[in-house]
């Protein structure tokens, strides 16, 4: 097992874990670089990153990583089918314009996609809904309605019935709590929907 | 320092030039491995004084916030040379140098020159001086345009490039600009055809138009309104007359009148054609990914938000190429109101992500963290 980087969030430190050494990887949605800096210093992974916030990438570059000032919406059409062993797109897709475009590229330029999102069909997410009569918000979804990022929310179920749309492969699903620690269950059970706060998933290309 | 470099250069007008003296001066210590050398290159009206005083106006070096001992071009751990350009006036072969054929100033019997001669040019530099890769190359806006051909034409021969402010083309809008500076010179009386050396004039008048026009496309509104307003200089009042009422106009002229004193009317001619010609799609059968296709190079491209004379969509325009062949690259678009000339102002941000950059790539070069 690998060393810790102490910053790193639970969720990053598991998709860390999903990548093998010495691999090619494309993060989208880098924010400060966090867990290309781990993988690089660890893992010997050869990392890039796309990252919209001006901020973010001024602050990646400077501790030399190879990030992009760019939006995943219009900037991953480029990409080379095959480019990365490994694209990571963490707790992002929900905020996407195109989450299936979007969803369809990951697969297409990396041989395996990882992915992180907060589950609405979470039970706090529900009971919110259903006792208080307002947009729930909880740990995975801290914000108010009129300034999330979140665009394009989801539950478990309806990211799964995608996959299964476009034809990608679940090769393997962790289900989360919302401190960010695995569960026991499986994320593709039905059990997950309802108990799962957020998930991870691995995908494939069927090919 | 200067070099007469005896090999004969093959332009891509046809024409064989020969033998090429080149100036340029050099910072820090080549080391054994040969692996520490970064070259810089240098804009349209720059030279290759990056970090010396200026020999005709006494002037800082132009980059001096960026090389130097302890800067992020650090003197201390990289080699760094700048050479004067193909074609410029302060000692590399250009129109202002004697032709062997006339024993006269080559003036307009200079041949018509690219931005890709002017990178011969530097390869022929870096042979002589016997490296085999750079560790760097970096320049902003023609600078960044040699970048590009470097990192396209001699992928082998450049670890890390970081092409600033720069674009792959020059745009219509860029030429345009560029026709009203010419115009302006070949229009003033003391130009004769160019053969002004004979005269003993220079057509200083024209030169200094062009200057006038092209700086102002160096500059944001933001930054001419923030420095200037509405200003008069010098009066409470306007003078009804055709003086310089506002301090715009003044600093205009102003930075006309000491360009003419530093730079050659002819070499502006040559060197914004070469500029006009540049267009590294067209090179490669139109597609601007295949400049770049097998590239094993380290790209950081650095943009400024103001600039909208080589905006932030050229330059992103060039990243995409690179991603669509999968290339290792940083791009970076940096906050500023200063407009294109913020890659010679001290931009902090500027300073860190070159920084950042220049150190990771150190560290994959195996010259060490700093």
């Amino acid at each position: 097992m690998n060393r810790k980087s102490p910053a790193m969030r639970v969720d990053l430190q598991l998709i860390a874990d999903m990548i093998a050494p010495s691999s090619r990887m494309l993060d989208i949605g880098c924010g400060d670089g966090t867990l290309l800096a781990y993988l690089s210093e660890f893992k010997q992974v050869d990392g890039r990153g796309i990252e919209l916030s001006m901020a973010g990438v001024n602050e990646c570059v400077s501790q030399g990583l190879s990030v992009i000032q760019g939006d995943a919406d219009t900037d991953l059409d480029d990409y080379p089918d095959g480019a990365f062993d490994y694209v990571v797109l963490s707790q992002t897709l929900q905020a996407m314009h195109r989450p299936r475009a979007v969803l369809e590229n990951l697969v297409r330029i990396g041989d395996n996609a990882i992915l992180s999102l907060p589950n609405f069909g979470y039970w706090k997410v529900r009971f919110g809904l259903l006792t208080g009569g307002r947009m729930p918000r909880t740990d995975a979804l801290p914000d108010h309605w009129y300034d999330t990022p979140n665009i394009h929310l989801c539950t478990i179920h309806d990211f799964l019935a995608l996959c299964d749309d476009l034809g990608v492969a679940v090769e393997r699903a962790i289900a989360l709590d919302s401190s960010g620690s695995p569960v026991r269950f499986s994320a593709t059970g039905s059990c997950a929907n309802l108990m799962a706060a957020q998930a991870v998933f691995h995908l494939r290309n069927h090919r | 320092m200067q070099l007469g470099v005896e090999a004969k250069l093959t332009l891509d007008c046809g024409v064989e030039l020969g033998p090429v003296p080149m100036a340029y001066c050099t910072y820090g210590t080549l080391n054994a491995e040969r692996s520490n050398a970064v070259l810089v290159c240098h804009a349209l009206t720059m030279d290759q004084y990056v970090a010396d005083t200026h020999p005709i106006t006494g002037k800082p070096g132009w980059w001096e916030d960026i090389v130097g001992p302890g800067k992020p071009l650090d003197t201390n751990r990289f080699f760094v040379i700048c050479s004067n350009v193909l074609g410029g006036c302060l000692g590399t072969l250009g129109p202002t140098e004697t032709n062997p054929a006339t024993g006269k100033p080559y003036a307009l019997d200079f041949p018509v020159i690219t931005i890709a001669d002017m990178v011969r040019a530097q390869v022929m530099l870096i042979d002589h001086l016997g490296i085999d890769q750079l560790f760097c190359v970096i320049g902003g806006s023609m600078g960044a345009m040699q970048v590009l051909e470097w990192a396209s034409r001699y992928k082998d021969r450049v670890f890390s490039a970081i092409p600033i402010a720069g674009a792959a083309r020059h745009t219509a809008q860029n030429i345009a600009f560029h026709e009203v500076g010419r115009q302006a010179i070949m229009a003033d009386p003391d130009w004769h055809g160019g053969d002004y050396a004979s005269h003993g004039v220079a057509p200083k008048r024209g030169l200094s138009v062009a200057r006038m026009t092209a700086h102002i496309t160096y500059l944001s509104e933001a930054a001419l309104h923030q420095k200037f307003g509405r200003n008069l200089q010098d009066r409470e009042m306007p003078s009804f007359g055709f003086d310089a009422d506002f301090q715009v106009e003044s600093y205009l002229r102003h930075q006309g009148s000491t360009f003419v004193d530093r730079f050659d009317a002819n070499s502006y001619l040559y060197i914004t054609r070469a500029m006009d010609y540049f267009d590294l799609a067209a090179e490669h059968g139109g597609s601007l990914p295949q400049a770049f296709d097998g590239t094993e190079t380290r790209f950081c491209i650095i943009s400024f938000t103001s600039d909208w004379l080589f905006p932030t969509s050229e330059n992103r325009a060039i990243v995409h190429a690179l991603n669509a062949v999968a290339a290792n690259v940083s791009f970076v678009e940096i906050e500023s109101d200063q407009g294109h000339d913020a890659f010679l102002l001290d931009v902090p941000a500027l300073r860190n992500v070159l920084s950042g950059f220049i150190n990771g790539c150190a560290e994959h070069h195996g010259l060490g963290r700093s």
